[in-house]
């Protein structure tokens, strides 16, 4: 119990600090330890607690405290959970500091100007790599498209579009 | 929550001085995030809410700390959160933020896994979840689309944009050999013209 604890806990806290561009793209190596090196689970079980971390709202990276839960019961969820958050949480709050120090500095405001594309250009290429990864229908195409369009040219509330999102792929049975 | 007055993009065009939000508005602001953003896109709510709506980070402010976490390793949506809860409030700030993004959906996420060999079998849910990722991802494009609009001002940062979206999310070049190129290519760009 103690040892898979401090395994979950090692497992995650390494992946926290190399998930860069995100927990998706841990996703892969998470699968690869839980289910190949360490046998806590069947592929199919890890499928499982990835679609469930998919229908919540909220981060997706919660897998790993389902992966906590699945292995060691909530002390596992625990510890998985503050393993995966913890230390990068704890680098960007740093960083979040010296930036915030750095606000007076000539230099910031150009590197503001600086850094803010590189942001926009990100956020365009996760929707991107989303679309090419997950949608082969074009029924699915459409769904995105009409979602960009209403969100851009009105004010919709974004729970409204997702709503309608989630009636159409029921009844179009994406 | 305080949002009924639908405000579009324009209201935090006024500089005014930096509102603080207490912690209780900072956790329950991430709280409705936490409850609401179904199928990902949490960088977009987030936007919404802090920026759009509240106007407690101006657009560039919040740009370039949404750039510093997904630089940094490690969830963006929850580094996010650290970093609009640090910016605002300090530590305090930041773990207000930060637990009240992830109480909700860590609580439905328990619950599903009770439920899910019951779900699993279902065929619709399947289905729904696909509708609602594909407006999910709409809504990361309009998001982009909105940011471009007010945060991207130059020719340069334009290229930037394009160069980005393509190398990345087209071409699937890894992020860290994209960023070595991009970010001081940008960078550049912005020092040229200042």
């Amino acid at each position: 119990m103690i040892s898979s604890l401090a395994k979950l806990a090692l497992l995650f806290a390494g992946l926290s600090l190399l998930a860069i561009g995100g927990a998706n793209s841990v996703v892969p190596e998470m699968q690869r330890v839980t289910v190949d090196v360490e046998h806590w689970m069947s592929g199919r079980d890890f499928l499982d607690l990835f679609a469930i971390s998919r229908l919540a709202p909220g981060p997706g990276s919660l897998i790993v405290t389902l992966i906590g839960q699945h292995v060691a019961g909530p002390v596992g969820a625990l510890v998985a959970t503050l393993a995966m958050f913890g230390p990068s949480c704890l680098l960007v709050y740093i960083a979040a500091k010296l930036w915030h120090r750095a606000r007076d500095a000539s230099w910031r405001d150009t590197a503001e100007r600086g850094l803010a594309p590189v942001a926009v250009g990100l956020v365009f290429a996760s929707a991107l790599a989303l679309t090419r990864g997950t949608e082969t229908a074009w029924a699915a195409y459409a769904l995105t498209a009409l979602a960009t369009a209403a969100l851009t040219a009105t004010e919709v509330h974004p729970l409204i579009v997702l709503a309608a999102g989630g009636a159409a792929g029921v009844a179009l049975h994406l | 929550m305080a949002g009924a007055r639908g405000a579009g993009d324009r209201v935090t065009a006024s500089r005014t001085a930096p509102p603080s939000p207490s912690l209780r508005e900072i956790a329950l602001v991430f709280l409705s995030i936490g409850v609401q953003s179904f199928g990902g896109g949490l960088s977009s709510w987030v936007r919404r809410e802090v920026v759009q709506r509240r106007g407690w980070l101006e657009e560039q402010a919040f740009l370039s700390g949404l750039a510093l976490c997904q630089i940094t390793p490690g969830p963006n949506a929850v580094n996010l959160a650290v970093f609009v809860g640090a910016t605002l409030r300090g530590r305090a700030g930041a773990l207000a933020a930060l637990a009240g993004m992830l109480i909700v959906p860590v609580i439905i996420v328990f619950a599903l896994g009770a439920a899910f060999t019951t779900l699993r079998d279902a065929v619709w849910i399947e289905s729904l979840m696909a509708g609602i990722g594909a407006a999910a991802i709409g809504l990361n494009f309009a998001t982009a689309l909105r940011m471009t609009r007010r945060g991207v001002r130059t020719p340069g940062g334009a290229l930037v944009v394009i160069a980005a979206t393509v190398s990345v999310g087209w071409l699937g070049v890894p992020l860290p050999l994209a960023l070595v190129i991009l970010l001081p290519a940008s960078l550049a760009c912005a020092v040229w013209r200042r």
